[in-house]
């Protein structure tokens, strides 16, 4: 592969950070620092959790967001308005569900007031390429996923864009026809029959950013930054039961669980969450089946993240997230690319269906001070309740306000289950 | 209409059904030729109609609905500008969403007779000695009970626009022009055409109810129906009286055929959701699709409206976003201020010098009255109709009979059954303040029998499944299973059925038959006795507290009861 920087540089992010602003004064920080650089005739991947701010960074490359630190740059200028060079496709297609294809995939150009005989011309020869012929006069609803992304695809590329933008273009779709939908755009990628001269993409697969891109950034998440960069060398078309294909997969799973991320992540993997730290709304027994499904065969405590997320049919993000609880509740390890089950993981995963809440409760008073303190507060109180709001404007101090809302809803469903607290929701009134 | 979006516009239709081009020619003809004939009369001098009073003769029938229907098409074309253009302001302007909207709500409550009683005298003075004034007071009444919540449907659309389609706009760099027309209003359209009906419902009782005005010294009949009506009142005609409900009948379900069926099923296809769904048939729209005469006769609409959308006059380059003035606020927010000043300060002159605190308490007193008959008769439309509402929701093919039935009797001008119902009170002698207080709820409880019935049709089969093999029986079955699942639909059917009482009390407290008037004690018939003796400020008075009944009744009973209903019984 040829070095980027010996090719014409197209965009580059310089700097670029993003905040919004929180009642507490201390705004919230979402990306912080990024510098990359996109030149000709790569694919680049944004790889990363959800939560990472990929999905903003994308966001600000377009120009749908302004950035409130650095620039983007698009040949040199700064772009801080959706730019006729970059066009993007969206991860829910976002096709307008009242116009044809045909009228869909021209939308672009009629907004570009191109005359209609061309933009016509245009839009049929896009709608061609992509493979949607006999299709013009259909509207989204009646085509299947695979097909209304197409129509994405045809609708980003007919605006004649240099750089073609993807946020996450095959989540939605399922697996065999989001494999179809690679290996087309890549086979006319490499025949260079899209016209474009760049691609960055969005994605929280690793396999995927893996098969596709030339250089993959890995993003971590609080702030976000981008924590990797690498190089995939592979000549396309990849395979991916080759040893070099899966040493740069198992090279990536391990920089997401054991790199510096979590640490400078800090408060929720390291086991540390203070009193206003953001907590994921994850339910307390999915951590249990985490558990569970860890210390059974044929895992015996320990298991490969892949193979967990094979098992347990969760993308690599929804493993995480579970994980991360899991580990902050001190019941699971990280050890590179693997989980391994603590001794009290061990003792959950063992226990009757009526003591695993009580051995729940034990780690969740030790790990998780909110719950420690609605607990201490109920305990004070003479009628041993207090309204929800008490707790919730607490954190709103902190954090934003769909943030505290998700961490008091984690932590009101931790609660519940083990038995620490109950929670009326018609009174919104927490009781012992 | 934005019929840019006519679905396949670019395409030829199928084979050529000589039938079907017939009967779509004929439509097209007898459109016309209604429109010409029907608007003829609107623009003729004022003496033509009194020269020729309203005849009882059942063949002027079909051209007095004429001139009603047309009334009630020019009132729905207002309503549509105007939703488009307050709504829109009211959403994308940072300034005047704060105006506007409450502005908007206080419009909504005011009881659109109330409307009509002081806007005759300034439409008449528009035109002198010309019917158009006269029918501009009646269309603008028609309007007042149409708009509103059309605006606020097209106001929720706008900002509600779904993220990803609004953030494709934006990469695709469409004008602001283009998506208002590609983005904003296919997204409102489901939502707007549904709240069109029920406009459309709703307004055929005040056409009626408009169309014979008087108001102190000015009395007017217009063509229409609700004239006739009138005059067959005058004369104690009851079979005349029969021939014009039995033409609202008529009327009532071709606009229903021939209008809203075909827009219901058009603006299907505006739905966001991605799922292929049963979509609401009609023959008529499969009609005008499938004619090469109609389709033909599109082309050059369809080719102006597409010219419309890319004109590049209508399209400007778009222009960097300006940085908010504080200043400019401020001086904004200080002549709102100012404004509403002004007006308190002239409304408190204008009516201080007429009034005295006794009017005050009077009309607080009759409201109050008013206020109980609207609660009673809710209470008993409830107690009626959701057990019958549940039992028919939950035998679709007997629901899918009744569901159009009751629709139809929503839309049917109640003030056409009063003077049946007012012959039998007064023969029988029966009390005016208790027997008259149904005609109040005549025509707005079929929105709670509707709901029930649409909540029981939607009730999920499972849960029905469940309660009956876990045995649920009598009150059980009711209370929880049956009755939260539809809560939040009654809710929505009697806040509409309220609404209308109110509306209605101002013809249902005072009706006459012949030379004989009947009252019943309460706040409408306050208005219409002050109406009918020109006072003014007694009328804006009346209507004031009208106004704040109802807006009291919602916020004290309905939208906490909806809020509660959204919050606890959500099947989703």
């Amino acid at each position: 592969m040829d070095m980027p920087a010996q090719r014409a540089l197209l965009l580059q992010a310089d700097g670029v950070g993003c905040e919004f602003p929180r009642p507490s004064g201390e705004p919230q920080i979402v990306l912080q620092n990024i510098h990359f650089t996109l030149a000709a005739g790569e694919i680049v991947g944004l790889l990363g959790r959800s939560g990472c701010g990929k999905s903003t960074l994308l966001r600000i490359v377009t120009g749908l967001m302004r950035p409130t630190q650095g620039e983007i740059l698009y040949r040199g200028r700064p772009v801080d308005a959706p730019t006729k060079g970059i066009a993007m496709v969206f991860q829910t297609f976002a096709l307008f569900p009242w116009l044809t294809v045909l009228e869909n995939v021209k939308a672009g150009l009629v907004a570009e007031q191109v005359p209609e005989r061309e933009a016509a011309r245009r839009a049929e020869e896009a709608i061609a390429l992509i493979g949607l012929d006999g299709f013009e006069n259909a509207y989204p609803r009646e085509l299947s996923g695979g097909m209304r992304q197409r129509v994405g695809f045809a609708r980003a590329l007919v605006v004649g864009p240099e750089i073609l933008v993807m946020d996450e273009p095959f989540s939605a779709l399922d697996v065999l026809t989001g494999e179809t939908l690679r290996s087309d755009l890549m086979d006319l990628w490499s025949e260079g029959k899209l016209g474009i001269r760049a691609i960055l993409m969005v994605t929280h697969n690793i396999e995927e950013a893996v098969s596709l891109c030339d250089r993959i950034l890995v993003m971590s998440p609080h702030p976000g930054h981008i924590s990797a960069e690498i190089a995939v060398g592979l000549p396309h078309p990849r395979e991916r039961l080759a040893p070099a294909f899966r040493e740069i997969v198992e090279d990536i799973y391990a920089r997401m669980t054991a790199g510096p991320a979590p640490q400078r992540n800090a408060k929720v993997a390291a086991g540390t969450a203070t009193l206003t730290s953001w907590l994921p709304v994850i339910s307390a027994t999915r951590i249990v089946g985490l558990a569970d499904t860890l210390g059974g065969a044929p895992f015996d405590g320990t298991a490969e993240l892949s193979a967990l997320v094979a098992r347990l049919s969760l993308n690599v993000a929804g493993l995480f997230r579970v994980a991360e609880v899991a580990r902050m509740l001190g019941f699971v390890e990280f050890h590179d690319a693997t989980l391994r089950l603590t001794a009290s993981g061990r003792a959950l995963a063992a226990a009757s269906i009526q003591d695993r809440s009580s051995v729940f409760a034990e780690h969740l008073l030790r790990s998780v001070p909110l719950a420690a303190f609605i607990r201490r507060v109920l305990e004070e109180r003479p009628g041993h309740e207090a309204p929800r709001s008490r707790f919730l404007e607490e954190l709103e101090d902190h954090l934003s306000p769909g943030e505290a809302e998700h961490t008091l809803t984690a932590v009101t469903n931790w609660g519940r289950y083990a038995d620490i607290f109950s929670y009326d929701h018609r009174t919104r009134l927490f009781r012992l | 209409m934005p019929l840019v979006f006519v679905p396949g516009a670019g395409l030829v239709p199928g084979r050529f059904r000589p039938l079907a081009e017939a009967l779509a020619a004929i439509l097209v003809l007898a459109v016309c030729a209604a429109i010409a004939l029907g608007s003829a009369g609107t623009f003729a001098p004022l003496a033509s109609i009194t020269g020729r009073p309203i005849s009882l003769d059942p063949a002027w029938l079909p051209y007095y609905a004429l001139r009603t229907v047309l009334r009630m098409l020019a009132a729905m074309a207002a309503s549509l500008v105007f939703t488009f253009v307050y709504g829109t302001i009211a959403a994308k302007s940072r300034r005047a969403e704060p105006v506007l909207i409450p502005l908007l709500d206080i419009l909504q409550s005011v009881p659109v007779l109330g409307y009509l009683s002081f806007t005759v005298v300034f439409f008449l003075s528009l035109f002198p000695g010309r019917v158009l004034g006269a029918e501009l007071a009646a269309v603008f009444a028609i309007f007042t009970s149409q708009a509103w919540n059309m605006t606020f449907s097209f106001y929720q659309a706008l900002r509600t626009v779904p993220h990803d389609l609004d953030e494709a706009a934006s990469e695709f760099r469409f004008p602001a022009w283009q998506r208002f027309w590609r983005l904003e209003v296919p997204f409102a359209m489901p939502g707007l055409v549904w709240n069109m009906m029920m406009s459309m419902s709703g307004g055929w009782f005040f056409v009626v109810a408009s169309e014979a005005i008087a108001v102190g010294s000015h009395s007017i009949a217009l063509p229409g129906v609700g004239s006739y009506v009138a005059v067959a009142i005058e004369r104690e005609d009851l079979r005349a009286v029969g021939w014009a409900i039995l033409a609202m009948t008529v009327v009532i379900i071709a606009y229903d055929q021939l209008l809203f069926r075909p827009l219901v099923a058009w603006a299907d296809m505006f739905r966001v959701e991605q799922a292929v769904r049963q979509s609401s048939h009609s023959w008529f729209l499969q009609l005008l699709r499938r004619s090469r005469l109609i389709h033909w006769l599109s082309l050059p609409v369809t080719g102006l409206l597409d010219w419309l959308l890319r004109a590049r006059l209508l399209n400007p380059p778009p222009h960097p976003a300006r940085p908010q003035s504080r200043i400019l606020d401020m001086l904004w927010y200080g002549a709102v201020l100012a404004a509403l000043l002004r007006a308190g300060f002239f409304l408190v002159r204008f009516a201080g010098s007429e009034l005295q605190w006794s009017d005050v308490a009077t009309t607080f007193r009759l409201g109050s009255y008013t206020l109980l008959r609207v609660i009673i008769l809710i209470v008993l439309a409830a107690l009626l109709w959701v057990p019958l509402g549940v039992m028919i929701g939950l035998r679709p093919r007997l629901a899918e009979r009744v569901q159009p039935l009751a629709q139809f009797l929503a839309a049917f001008p109640a003030n056409l059954l009063f003077p049946p119902a007012v012959f039998l009170i007064l023969r029988w002698r029966l009390d005016p303040d208790i027997w008259l207080s149904p005609l109040m709820i005549l025509g707005t409880q079929w929105y709670i029998l509707f709901n029930v019935i649409a909540g029981a049709t939607a009730f999920p089969t499972d849960l029905l499944e469940a309660a009956s093999e876990f045995r649920f029986r009598g009150w059980q079955w009711w209370r929880q299973a049956v009755l939260p699942g539809i809560f939040p639909y009654f809710v929505t059917g009697a806040i509409t059925a309220s609404g209308g009482a109110w509306n209605a009390s101002i013809v249902a407290e005072t009706v006459s038959w012949g030379n004989r008037t009947l009252s019943a004690q309460g706040l409408g018939s306050y208005i219409a006795r002050m109406t009918a003796m020109g006072d003014y400020p007694r009328i804006v008075l009346g209507v004031a507290v009208m106004s704040v009944f109802v807006v009291f009744f919602n916020r004290v009973l309905w939208r906490p009861l909806y809020a509660f209903g959204e919050r606890h019984f959500r099947l989703d």
